[in-house]
């Protein structure tokens, strides 16, 4: 039986940039940051209150995962806004929204009471797109 | 949507906590942030606790010992970080570090380099092996920089 997700990758266009963004912006902790060898990262964060979820910040660099044709069109649909990665959860949306947007963060809805909950969404640095809800 | 209700006041709460969040390592009167988002004082802890789930006296505790631990992670010696985070007694910040966090900040400390070694000299115990396989990242890879 499968009891728990407890790591989970996103994609993204830049680590540097999305370090700044999911510590400095978001506020999730840095759980491990590891050399890999040259022009490779090991970065995983967690949001503030479940620190045994680690969401991996995965570059996408050509290697053993992606050709360069690959990569080239994963950063294309990534930037572009095509994958959605979750949910995220706050105690007050309307005081996280304000925050979060006086801290730079893109919201492309603002919060609104829809017939399954009250949701904003916003984008990552790389254009990768969550919902944030309020618990 | 900009117009949701009493916006004016959950952006006056929120000013307070980034306030808090910036200017922490100081002697913050809670009466003067109040008194500068124009609520009363009782007002003020009432809807801040309602936002955030902590008294912004419990906030500004919680964002101490937070910050705290950024410095002990460069190693900055105890007494050193107890001043930088706002704390005056060194005996006051280690036992409430020790309440909140569940160890002491040297303990603290001591368990970040031993991670830290482990990262240098064993990486893959830190990487699940579906992502390390992924990446090609194997026990016989070299991780140094070049």
């Amino acid at each position: 039986m499968i009891t728990r997700l407890n790591h989970v990758s996103i994609f993204v266009l830049n680590q540097d940039s999305a370090y700044d963004f999911y510590v400095n912006k978001l506020g999730f902790k840095v759980h491990t940051d590891a050399p890999m060898g040259p022009g490779a990262r090991w970065l995983t964060v967690n949001p503030p209150e479940q620190t045994d979820l680690e969401i991996a910040l995965m570059a996408i660099s050509e290697g053993m995962m992606f050709t360069r044709e690959s990569a080239e069109a994963m950063r294309k649909l990534v930037a572009g806004g095509t994958f959605g990665f979750g949910v995220f959860q706050c105690n007050d949306l309307l005081a996280t929204y304000e925050e979060l947007k006086a801290k730079g963060v893109e919201f492309t809805k603002a919060p609104t009471q829809e017939f399954y909950g009250f949701e904003a969404l916003f984008k990552d640095d790389s254009g990768n797109w969550f919902s944030l809800g309020q618990k | 949507m900009e117009f949701y209700p009493k916006v004016y006041l959950y952006r006056r709460i929120v000013k307070a906590k980034l306030f808090i969040d910036d200017n922490y390592a100081n002697a913050i009167e809670l009466d003067h942030i109040a008194d500068e988002a124009f609520f009363s004082k009782f007002h003020f802890i009432r809807l801040f606790k309602k936002t955030y789930g902590k008294t912004p006296h419990q906030y500004l505790t919680y964002v101490r010992i937070e910050n705290s631990k950024l410095f002990l992670k460069k190693q900055m010696p105890v007494s050193e970080v107890c001043y930088s985070v706002g704390f005056d007694s060194v005996s006051s910040f280690t036992g409430l570090f020790k309440r909140m966090v569940g160890q002491t900040p040297s303990a603290y400390l001591q368990e970040y380099i031993g991670k830290q070694l482990e990262i240098k000299t064993i990486p893959l115990k830190h990487v699940p092996n579906c992502f390390a396989e992924m990446n090609g990242w194997t026990q016989k890879s070299n991780f140094q920089e070049v």
